[in-house]
């Protein structure tokens, strides 16, 4: 934990933050902000909105209202350069998103060459180091259809390190994937966490949200509902919604009937 | 049928008649298939054998496969004959692909104008008989722009005129390519900071190209024997192709002959392009 300290300078500070598809409003007026070092995690049910304000963050989508700053810079701005914003932040997205035509390296390197205009032994080093660090040094020569869900994720993430994010953003990392092969990606996170690595993640991992967060969020309908420490969400969440939605998730075998509005069998049979 | 809860005695004694009832129809289902193999076959050798035994051998030789014609026909039918129509078809083909692609960005362009237009060409052009628009080239054209010429001749006209269809059709294919590949790859390219034309150039189009190989092959095959249209242009001896050869050699000959080896020299250009457009098929298939 090299880089825990508090920055004064707040890697992503959200506010006012609104976003409608067409007649439906996804985000109702979100306002977050994350200080660099930190791993926050945001969850919260289906729909509600959790992958659209991460996708806001590096202008996948672009918000309704409110405002986003990223390193300070405001990604709002219609004069922001966006395409120099992304190249500091890192995403990783629920299908991994692999060039198909290229192989492992040529993944890695590719956007360094066009992008960062780093000479082909520069970017094929740093591409190196990268497939080193999430421990898939000898599949460089693959392609990505030769791996499995857990290696493509893992090569996704080295993609995104290749580039020297200032910040990573995880869409639902581990969702895709078959359960044995979560582990390997979560060991790859954590270690970045550790590295002092700001991250803002949006899954369903709530060993993982628990275990390496600093932060916890969780969303429904729009809203951010509560936010703190993982031991006070999980242990003792100071709203309902929150509760309901833990107890869904941390116990699927013990929903009821009745919580999903779900009516006895003898009344529909004739 | 009787319902299964009235006759609840369904003991293996009960049903063994059951089973047996198909055995009135004297043959077996398996003796039945062999026999209606066999009478499959029968039709097919005795169609031959009558085809064979009706056609007057010695007088299709003559019509269809005298070599003393043939060999006259060498060696202009390759150096000239092939080798323009292998020409015409490669200009045509790399001018509709260019103008293809272009179609293809415009019509997926942001911008409405550019999309209006590349339908109204894509419409207009499919729409319209590739002959016609060859008369519009070589005729009408030059005859509304006089001091003006198409650069290339003959060569240039049939460039622009087979390669203005072969454009409308080759866009759809790639409109269809582009958009085939998968919305998250040109996001992968944007979040690593790639602009909109850089994730197009690198990630977007070698994909999609993958995938439309095969039917713009088929496209050169269609291209291959269209260019037997140039012959409208008024084609001379070092511009002639094919067709227009095997035609000529037809009225001076007074002989079909070389109608069938103008039909083997093409089908040497398209039975192998067929092949390989059904193994990149398979090649494709198999990566899926």
């Amino acid at each position: 934990m090299k880089h825990r300290e508090v920055s004064a300078l707040s890697a992503i500070e959200i506010s006012g933050l609104r976003k409608s598809f067409g007649a439906l409003e996804v985000l109702r007026g979100i306002d977050l902000s994350v200080d660099s070092g930190e791993v926050v995690c945001v969850i919260g049910p289906s729909g509600s909105g959790k992958s659209t304000l991460l996708r806001c963050v590096n202008l996948l989508e672009v918000p309704t209202g409110g405002t986003i700053r990223v390193g300070g810079v405001e990604v709002t701005d219609p004069d922001c350069d966006i395409d120099g914003v992304r190249r500091r932040i890192g995403m990783v997205f629920q299908q991994f998103n692999l060039f198909g035509h290229l192989r492992v390296r040529e993944n890695l390197t590719i956007s360094q060459r066009r992008v960062l205009r780093r000479s082909r032994a520069e970017a094929q080093r740093i591409a190196a180091a990268n497939l080193e660090r999430v421990g898939l040094a000898d599949k460089a020569d693959a392609y990505p259809a030769q791996l499995s869900g857990g290696q493509q994720q893992r090569v996704a993430i080295a993609r995104a390190l290749a580039m020297d994010p200032q910040l990573m953003l995880f869409d639902e990392p581990t969702s895709a994937l078959d359960p044995e092969l979560v582990g390997e990606v979560l060991a790859v996170m954590r270690g970045l966490a550790a590295d002092g690595m700001t991250m803002l993640v949006v899954t369903h991992e709530m060993a993982f949200a628990r275990e390496v967060a600093s932060r916890v969020v969780f969303m429904d309908g729009g809203v951010i509902v509560e936010s703190g420490e993982p031991a006070q969400v999980f242990g003792a969440p100071r709203e309902r919604r929150t509760a309901e939605f833990l107890h869904r998730v941390l116990e699927p075998t013990r929903v009821s009937e009745s919580e999903i509005g779900a009516q006895p069998r003898a009344q529909h049979d004739g | 049928m009787t319902d299964g809860s009235v006759t609840d005695t369904n003991s293996p004694a009960t049903t063994a008649p059951v089973i047996q009832e198909p055995g009135r129809r004297r043959l077996g289902r398996r003796r039945r298939e062999r026999l209606v193999r066999a009478a499959g076959y029968a039709v097919f050798v005795l169609v031959v054998v009558g085809v064979a035994a009706a056609a007057d051998w010695q007088r299709l030789a003559d019509s269809f496969f005298r070599v003393d014609v043939a060999r006259a026909m060498f060696p202009g039918a390759v150096t000239t004959a092939l080798r323009n129509t292998i020409v015409y078809t490669l200009l045509a083909f790399a001018f509709g692909l260019v103008l293809g692609l272009v179609l293809a960005l415009m019509r997926l362009s942001t911008i409405a104008p550019y999309r209006w237009f590349a339908t109204a060409y894509i419409e207009l052009f499919r729409g319209l008989p590739r002959l016609l628009v060859l008369f519009m080239v070589g005729y009408g054209i030059p005859q509304a722009f006089p001091d003006r010429e198409i650069p290339g001749g003959v060569y240039g006209a049939v460039t622009l005129g087979l390669g203005a269809t072969a454009a409308a059709y080759m866009a759809e294919t790639i409109r269809a390519g582009i958009q085939a590949v998968p919305k998250g790859q040109t996001e992968a390219a944007r979040s690593l900071g790639m602009s909109h034309g850089r994730a197009m150039v690198s990630i977007v189009l070698p994909q999609a190209f993958r995938i439309v190989i095969p039917p713009l092959t088929n496209e050169f095959v269609g291209l291959t024997k269209d260019t037997s249209l140039a012959y409208v242009l008024g084609v001379t001896a070092s511009t002639i192709e094919l067709t227009k050869f095997a035609g000529d050699a037809l009225n001076s000959q007074v002989n079909p002959t070389p109608l069938v080896v103008a039909g083997l020299l093409y089908l040497a250009i398209t039975l192998p392009l067929s092949q390989l457009v059904r193994w990149l098929e398979r090649r494709a298939a198999r990566e899926r």
